[in-house]
């Protein structure tokens, strides 16, 4: 399609924990799959076929007409050099795209800083969980992080009107002393430097960042009226929420989410089942809820993990491993398989897992570039090949 | 052992202020009460008291268990948070309760997986009864404790099937740090560690259901061929692999880190680090020769660690409880408690991942600093809980107070809490909306007024650290 987005909005879905690529986009064509995959392996009856080599894990039904119709791009054998087996390590290089050297800036800060230079909307960028994952931290760019949209606000124990009044007055006056945005080093500031300070200048700004993201966001609910039916788990909870944010148009651009664990070293088989049919419900719910109020079309969902799993099983599950599977969804994406699926030959394993043959921060700049329309490479350090997903 | 001299810049805590700073690093937190009479006892004294919890009286579960009776069973997680929390507001032994927690963001173990909150439980219990053992003890304590076997799936690793998983944990996460063994050294160790399994304690149904773990050694799947660890070779077990572990230099900095930047400063300092280094290699790896030294030091005590970290969500909820007194004997209402921990990011039993959490600033952002401003406020300003009404007591015994009186008396009592001049101009606004204070016994608006002023006072930013 060629029509363009004027406000272009990415979700992203972490499956922490390590998602098994090769259980989830099925091999089932290639023997090898079954030779090393003795136990936790897909029966190819149960196998929801894309051609004749390839398939879906069965728990992703609710998701699979997103590829019969063209709007879901495969990225297999996705990694980069090196694969690192910590979930940590790994997970923190997909979030800052430095897998050579600690780096602590993430990926999606650095989108939103361009997206929003000045900070001027707290609500740019919104994630929907506990705690805020290192792709959206970035020293001055506000993230709102909510955990429940219907119970966010401030001093809510201040019973009297007035009072909560005057205490929010307060509460800005505690929180912005002019120490936030001079931009001085603590040693320049007239109180004494202790390692406290880079810390209260951070809650600062996220106090009243707080503060203001909770006075729009309560409007959220109120405008928000939708007949579809989510299932009742986290991610589908989650994803609900950013239905909500979204249909109130608060300007958010930027959306993250989570769901596991997917760190499926023993009783992989049920484990992994239920987490895709989560996952998948929750995404078809998601969709249908943004079609139903004609906003699906500036979406583009982007779901990864920070590696996939050893090649042959362990009986009961799989080890970390390398070689993971990206998936994005949307209205305007082009569905096909943009990479080749890593082979599963012998002689092509690294330590007995998969080769990768895309790097992750092609994924990530060609949705920069194309779907966001951002430069992405001061983003993802560096050029990387894009696909024509969009 | 020889204190290193700190820069001239760094100075002393004295007084009430330094007993405020011991009691919420090494435990939750004291009262007014509490903190006078440690003073009278003396620091030293009282940091002896601290490392002997054995000579203070065990909370009575017996008691607990006649009025909270889920918490025995410990079926599911709420109630286990719930004993946890209970203890850490009531305990008589602060420091064993903050070592059990320290314990457990090292070897985070969680729930999500092993759905069995009892094992837990036990685990923490373990935790409690180590806590200030020798660091060998408490390695094979946790290689051997059910709830961690299940977690890293050493019950899959045997013999034939190699499970990498808690070999590879215990170098990268429990003791040396990645970058000091290879990926040999990790298959190698989890070999040694073959046929550490768990079994339940009732046989039932299902292979491990919810009734006790206990630890089993496999013989029949232990690998007892031989292994290179580190550069050393041999037929080891388990165990033999930890005494290797805990003998070099990698894990001695480790420990050493690890206590450092939890009971001190985010910002570790290499020299101190290098004593606490000393000391474990001296005393043979004990954790209370290593805490007497941390504590007894003049980094502990200096200006620069005071209030110079971010409070963990558990040390918020247990802090704010003890202070206002609340809970101090078995009723309704702990989860409720116990939960918002869980809501300010600190779920516990239940960490994120094997990583434990992400400490300092992580603790705090937008929804959570919400989260932890409304729970303080609300508890702060009810002037009927007992806590509440010993501040209002001394306020009282004051006279008629001042706008800044208040605000410096009430700053005072809690903690002592250290607010910057802004803050502190910020606080005596507020309270100058009412003029001065004159509280008349049964005078309950103005008694209202300090809930107020305590709820402003939590919701500040210096009130976050610790």
């Amino acid at each position: 399609m060629s029509t363009v987005q004027k406000q272009p909005t990415l979700v992203v879905l972490q499956l922490t924990g390590g998602n098994d690529a090769l259980n989830t986009i099925v091999p089932y064509g290639d023997g090898l799959y079954y030779d090393n995959r003795r136990t936790v392996r897909i029966p190819e009856e149960e196998v929801l076929p894309i051609d004749n080599r390839f398939g879906f894990h069965p728990a992703m039904r609710a998701i699979k007409p997103f590829w019969d119709e063209g709007k879901m791009a495969i990225i297999a054998g996705v990694g980069y050099p090196n694969p690192n087996y910590s979930h940590f390590r790994s997970m923190d290089i997909w979030y800052t795209c430095e897998p050579d050297k600690i780096a602590t800036d993430g990926w999606l800060g650095k989108a939103v800083r361009e997206i929003d230079p000045r900070a001027e909307n707290v609500l740019t960028a919104v994630n929907f969980g506990r705690g805020l994952p290192r792709a959206l931290s970035l020293a001055g760019v506000p993230v709102a992080s909510v955990a429940q949209l219907d119970s966010y606000g401030l001093l809510t124990s201040l019973s009297s009107v007035s009072q909560r009044q005057s205490a929010l007055e307060v509460f800005s006056c505690l929180y912005d002393d002019g120490w936030n945005d001079q931009g001085l080093s603590p040693t320049e500031t007239l109180e004494p430097a202790r390692s406290g300070d880079e810390v209260l200048r951070y809650m600062g700004q996220t106090g009243l960042d707080a503060q203001k993201g909770a006075d729009i966001l309560r409007t959220a609910l109120g405008k928000y009226h939708s007949d579809v039916h989510y299932p009742k788990n986290p991610i589908a909870e989650n994803l609900k929420g950013i239905a909500q944010v979204k249909l109130a148009g608060l300007g958010t651009r930027v959306f993250y989410t989570s769901h596991g664990t997917f760190d499926t070293h023993a009783t992989q088989l049920p484990t992994h089942a239920k987490l895709w049919q989560e996952v998948s419900e929750g995404i078809a719910a998601f969709f249908e809820d943004l079609h139903a109020h004609d906003a699906a079309d500036d979406v583009m969902l982007l779901i990864w993990s920070e590696f996939g799993r050893r090649v042959k099983d362990n009986g009961a599950g799989t080890d970390h491993g390398a070689g993971s599977v990206a998936l994005i969804l949307g209205e305007h994406v082009k569905g096909g398989m943009y990479s080749e699926y890593p082979s599963l030959k012998q002689s092509d394993l690294t330590l007995g897992n998969l080769k990768y043959n895309v790097d992750f921060r092609s994924t990530y700049a060609t949705i920069l570039d194309r779907w966001m329309q951002i430069e992405a490479e001061p983003i993802v350090n560096g050029k990387f090949e894009e696909f024509a997903i969009v | 052992m020889a204190i290193a001299l700190r820069p001239a810049e760094a100075k002393q805590l004295t007084g009430i202020e330094l007993m405020g700073h011991l009691y919420r690093r090494a435990g939750f937190g004291a009262t007014r009460d509490q903190l006078e009479a440690a003073l009278a006892r003396g620091y030293e004294a009282t940091v002896e008291e601290l490392l002997h919890p054995e000579n203070a009286p065990p909370l009575e579960e017996d008691v607990i268990f006649r009025f909270y009776p889920d918490m025995k069973e410990a079926r599911q997680i709420d109630p286990a948070q719930s004993l946890w929390v209970y203890r850490m507001i009531n305990t008589r032994r602060p420091l064993e309760e903050k070592m059990a927690l320290f314990w457990h963001h090292l070897f985070a173990t969680g729930f999500a997986k092993l759905n069995h909150a009892k094992v837990m439980t036990n685990q923490i219990a373990m935790f409690r009864k180590y806590a200030l053992s020798d660091f060998r003890t408490l390695l094979v304590e946790i290689s051997r404790d059910p709830a961690m076997i299940f977690w890293l799936d050493n019950h899959t690793n045997t013999k034939r099937v190699h499970n990498e998983n808690y070999g590879r944990e215990l170098l990268e996460l429990f003791s040396m740090g990645i970058g000091n063994y290879t990926e040999d050294d990790v298959k190698n160790c989890a070999r040694a560690f073959t046929g550490w399994s768990l079994k339940p304690t009732i046989p039932a149904a299902q292979p491990y259901g919810r009734f006790d773990w206990e630890f089993e050694f496999r013989p029949d799947l232990h690998d007892y061929g031989e292994k290179v660890f580190l550069g050393e070779r041999g037929n080891f077990d388990g165990t033999d692999i930890i005494d290797i572990i805990v003998r070099q230099p990698a894990t001695a900095q480790f420990v050493a880190m690890r206590l450092y930047t939890y009971f001190v400063s985010d910002e570790p300092d290499q020299a101190a680090i290098d004593e606490l280094t000393a000391v474990y290699k001296e005393s043979r790896y004990d954790i209370r020769s290593m805490m007497r030294s941390l504590l007894m030091s003049d980094d502990f005590r200096s200006e620069k660690a005071y209030y110079a970290k971010v409070k963990s969500p558990a040390e918020h909820v247990a802090g704010i409880m003890r202070l206002v007194e609340d809970f101090t004997f078995p009723k309704h209402g702990i989860r409720d408690i116990a939960l918002e921990c869980r809501y300010m990011g600190q779920d516990l039993m239940n960490p994120p991942s094997v990583e434990g959490w992400h400490v300092g600033k992580e603790w705090i952002d937008t929804g959570i600093l919400v989260e932890r401003i409304n729970f303080a406020a609300a508890q702060v300003g009810d002037i009927d809980k007992p806590g509440v009404r010993k501040i209002i007591d001394r306020l009282r015994a004051m006279g008629e107070l001042t706008p800044e009186e208040l605000v410096d008396a009430c700053v005072h009592l809690m903690g002592p809490l250290r607010i910057r001049e802004v803050t502190r101009t910020a606080l005596v606004d507020f309270a100058s909306k009412g003029g001065n204070l004159r509280l008349e016994r049964g005078d309950r608006a103005a008694e209202q007024r300090v809930g107020e002023m305590l709820s402003m006072i939590v919701a500040t930013r210096e009130f976050q650290l610790v």
